[in-house]
């Protein structure tokens, strides 16, 4: 039987790197968009520029699931290289979308599915004389083909088309008549629609549609950094690029023409660190963007800035190590090496974003913490939530804000005869103040150093100073753990003994997990946790439940590892669901993975002997 | 223990400059190098040159690497704020520190180790960058803090104090901050002082990427026969081009120089550097000659001194970056948040 479904179904597009076909295929999802049903979509590419297969894939949800879903309902399959694994991955009663120009023979194909041929290179061929307009058109042809089989409002096409060109008349011109040309292909030549259809609907609101990285990006801009130093590496170049037209755009002063932020790419990570460093240590608001192999490269100077007291603020895109890894893929594979980044005893916070509405929230905040607590700040994004459109809440700022720029000393405060000790804790707090350079000539000024230093700032290696040093950086970090964005806990609407901690990018697949589990009547109790240290209510979450789920993105439980470490909890009680094979982790994994659990649980226990 | 402050009393009749500060003020704690250490000079050098300008000791920044080179910006100016970074990465701080605010002088004191060996990288891209900067080297070839290894800039075929020899290639970071694009160039030796400190107050003053290689005898463990970083084979081989005066905007130049001998250099800033010619016929502003005249000095064993490359009118990596004259650091969130009005229709484009 043909699948059969309304706005809930997932299309997958196999194409040729550099084909032009990502702008198609993004059209395709602004489309049902503008439909009022919810999109999630995917890129999957492997770690090349051009001539190898990538993937988009959409998924089509009413319901609003933006988790990867697994299983592939349609397949728009214009890559010959993949073939055979495109069509065997569509599921049973699922649709194969081809370019039927050539011939396939019968072995090509399966029976269980219906095959939809278009002779799209036909088409084009005919219609273009350019190979480059021929392979462009191609795309835009079969997107006009889809919205025919697919039941598309081809009205929203056409409206995302001009709005695109904007007043690019022939362009705009020129791609209506592509679609159509796909269009009236299967409007006259084949059965039409199909089973999986896209119907009108409400659902998606005032949301707004944009990858992480530049939503990042933007809550840099808006968070007052005003030097990014960085060095090219996949999933987080895109981050530093968007900062730089989000920079372009909304930073050059209107009248002199001059920027008001420096923008550096370093020879390297440590150089992109570095610069950091050296802004934020004069004053400036500054940060990096980069991924696991930049983590690592920085570590010696991370421990700098930890014990140093000096804000910073690290992007990290993860992608899935360890080494190289897999460049193009996504995991949660470093919180361990960031939490702890170098040698020595050392923490650092770090905040979870779950979509780019918190990557914005986080990304400005973050700059506020990284003064306030004078140490490195890790923003923790992932290849899924950076690299991928997602529908979110639109973004906020309140213009009343004032950047809180931590405890700095002015020179007014000198001259009132403050007593300024650079590592002196005068609050309890852990925090001491410090002085910009250049801020008086006679009073103020200390030298920062990695080496050991009395609370005056001045070197020792004596064991006491030392030791009250490393204690004031704890009593720091317990500070850190009230200021950080707090976890989010959802109850179940049953009483359950069973709870679910999860973070980051996990979030869309585990919030329809947990619907698919009540509906086999596994109930949980959810806690999100949104950044490192961990608040109290981590503790209480789990002392309110006899098992809690830690549910991630890597191999070796990493969240799991770190709250056994920072909380004092008995491990046994922590159960691992781990997802690491480099797709963003999916419901069906989830539910499979804590169900399997909770029915082993459910088995009857063995009669206790009579005493 | 290492910290010692200097006592801060002094004779009342002690000369005071156009800011009323005496020598004193631009001192910093005793110095826990060698006895008899060059790099002891150098300091002294930077003091001086400091005094001289009547530079407001707290508008500089003073940032070093890891080494023994690194440690004396402890020594100099102790009303500055001061960064002793991680090893190799004075660079890349000090250029973060400058895009911050483009205000303050920056001074970056390094070593060969530090320089030409582990930071080789962000010596090379911090020049090429055009950092506005004092970029000295305090040059000796050879580890002091882990006693006594060659290190990068030792001359193929000297001797260790052990007695080994060293077979590599030495790097000359002077040839090398020419060939990067370095607007000012130097090399002088830290037993020189009438040489070294014009030289410093000319690149304190020069608004660009400044470079001086400072050679400066070891006399722990690298100031014996067979040595080509000595005391004695430095004097014995030194080969100036010129001697420097340096000319303040403010002053007169009160001598009249002998015409053909000494070259006037008008800095950007409006200071002037007298140029006393030793060779004759060496072009301060072509980088191809300098570079043609180093090597072949080089070839015949000498160490050229002097000021050896100069652009009057430099670019820095600001201009490049095109940033606003005020600081980055004094800019709040009116100037660099846009506001929620642009943040809505952000939103609306992303529908």
């Amino acid at each position: 039987m043909p699948l059969e479904s309304v706005n809930d179904f997932v299309v997958r597009f196999a194409n040729v790197n550099g084909s032009g076909s990502a702008s198609a295929n993004e059209l395709f999802a602004r489309s049902v968009l503008r439909m009022g049903v919810p999109v999630s979509p995917r890129n999957i590419f492997p770690s090349n520029i051009q001539g190898l297969p990538t993937w988009y894939e959409v998924r089509i949800t009413e319901d609003g699931h933006l988790g990867a879903r697994g299983g592939i309902d349609m397949m728009v399959a214009m890559n010959p290289q993949t073939w055979d694994k495109d069509v065997a991955s569509i599921e049973p009663g699922g649709y194969l979308f081809y370019d039927s120009t050539k011939p396939m023979p019968a072995s090509k194909f399966r029976d269980d599915i219906t095959v939809i041929g278009v002779p799209l290179t036909a088409i084009a061929n005919r219609e273009y004389t350019d190979p480059r307009q021929r392979q462009l058109f191609k795309n835009i042809i079969y997107l006009g083909a889809l919205s025919a089989l697919l039941d598309m409002d081809v009205k929203a096409i056409e409206q995302l088309i001009t709005e695109q060109f904007k007043s690019k008349e022939k362009l705009i011109q020129s791609n209506f008549h592509a679609l159509h040309l796909g269009r009236d292909y299967v409007t006259l030549n084949l059965e039409h629609p199909i089973g999986l259809r896209v119907r009108k609907s409400d659902k998606v609101g005032d949301r707004i549609f944009v990858e992480g990285n530049s939503a990042a990006a933007l809550g840099a801009v808006y968070g007052g950094a005003s030097v990014c130093a960085w060095y090219p590496i996949t999933p987080s170049s895109s981050l530093a690029d968007a900062f730089t037209s989000h920079c372009r755009r909304l930073r050059v002063d209107p009248e002199t023409k001059q920027n008001k932020f420096a923008i550096v790419q370093a020879e390297d990570e440590l150089a992109s660190i570095g610069m950091v460093i050296g802004a934020a240590w004069n004053g400036a608001r500054a940060f990096t963007a980069t991924s696991g192999p930049g983590i690592s490269l920085m570590t010696e100077f991370l421990g700098l800035a930890y014990f140093a007291e000096i804000p910073a603020v690290v992007f990290n895109v993860q992608r899935a190590g360890p080494s190289t890894g897999m460049p193009t893929r996504t995991q949660q594979c470093d919180l361990i090496s960031c939490a702890y980044a170098s040698h020595g005893d050392t923490k650092h916070p770090m905040l979870f974003p779950e979509d780019p509405t918190e990557a914005f929230e986080f990304g400005a905040q973050s700059f506020d913490l990284a003064d306030r607590l004078q140490t490195p700040v890790f923003v923790m994004l992932d290849l899924d939530i950076g690299m991928n459109h997602r529908l979110c809440k639109p973004f906020k700022w309140d213009d009343s804000k004032q950047y809180d720029r931590g405890k700095v000393m002015t020179a007014a405060d000198l001259d009132a005869g403050k007593d300024f000790g650079r590592y002196l804790d005068v609050d309890g707090d852990g925090i001491p103040f410090r002085t910009y350079p250049g801020t008086h000539p006679t009073k103020g000024s200390f030298f920062t150093r990695g080496t050991s230093r009395d609370r005056y700032a001045r070197y020792t290696e004596e064991g006491p100073p030392y030791v009250d040093n490393m204690q004031r950086l704890l009593r720091k970090f317990e500070t850190a753990k009230d200021l950080v964005p707090k976890p989010l806990r959802a109850n179940s609407d049953k009483a359950t003994r069973f709870g679910v901690i999860y973070f980051g990018s996990t979030a869309p697949a585990m919030d329809e997990a947990a619907g698919l589990l009540k509906a086999q009547g596994h109930h949980l109790d959810m806690l999100r946790v949104r950044a490192f240290p961990f608040h109290h209510s981590v503790d209480d979450f789990i002392s309110d439940h006899d098992f809690v789920f830690v549910v991630e993105q890597n191999r070796d439980a990493q969240l799991r590892s770190l709250i056994v470490n920072e909380c004092a909890i008995d491990p046994a009680r922590l159960v691992p669901v781990l997802h690491f094979d480099g797709t963003p982790i999916t419901a069906r994994f989830i539910a499979s993975a804590v169900s399997n659990r909770l029915d082993a649980l459910k088995v009857t226990p063995l009669r206790k002997e009579r005493a | 223990m290492t910290y010692l402050a200097k006592p801060k009393f002094h004779h009342p009749a002690l000369p005071k400059n156009a800011l009323g500060f005496t020598h004193r003020d631009y001192e910093g704690s005793v110095s826990t190098l060698c006895a008899g250490c060059g790099h002891d000079s150098i300091t002294a050098a930077v003091i001086e040159a400091c005094y001289e300008l009547s530079l407001p000791p707290h508008r500089i920044a003073k940032l070093s690497g890891i080494g023994c080179s690194s440690k004396t910006p402890t020594y100099f100016l102790g009303n500055s704020h001061g960064f002793n970074t991680v090893h190799g990465r004075m660079p890349s701080v000090l250029t973060g520190a400058n895009l911050a605010n483009r205000d303050l002088i920056y001074l970056g004191v390094s070593g060969d180790g530090d320089s030409a060996s582990i930071g080789f990288g962000q010596f090379a891209h911090a020049i090429r960058r055009g950092v506005n900067m004092v970029y000295i080297v305090e040059n000796n070839g050879v580890y002091g803090l882990t006693k006594g290894q060659f290190s990068a800039t030792a001359d193929r075929g000297s001797k260790s104090k052990r007695g080994l020899t060293n077979n590599d290639s030495s790097i000359d970071l002077v040839a090398v901050a020419m060939q990067l694009g370095a607007t000012f160039v130097a090399r002088s030796f830290s037993g020189d002082k009438g040489q070294l400190v014009p030289l410093i107050k000319a690149a304190i003053e020069h608004e660009g990427a400044a470079f001086l290689d400072v050679l400066s005898p070891c006399v722990a463990f690298n100031n014996h026969a067979g040595s080509t970083k000595s005391f004695d084979y430095v004097r014995e081989h030194n080969d100036a081009v010129n001697r420097l005066d340096f000319i303040s905007p403010r002053d007169a130049i009160k001598v009249d120089y002998e015409p053909g001998t000494t070259q006037i250099v008008e800095q950007h800033d409006g200071s002037r550097l007298a140029l006393h010619k030793l060779a004759p016929d060496y072009d301060v502003h072509s980088r191809i000659a300098a570079m043609n005249y180093l090597m072949e000095r080089q070839a015949a064993g000498e160490v050229v001194t002097g000021l050896l490359y100069v652009e009057p009118d430099p670019e820095d990596l600001h201009k490049h970056l095109n940033t606003v004259k005020a600081p980055l650091n004094t800019l709040e969130a009116k100037e660099l948040s846009p506001g929620s009005a642009a943040l809505e229709k952000i939103n609306a484009s992303l529908r």
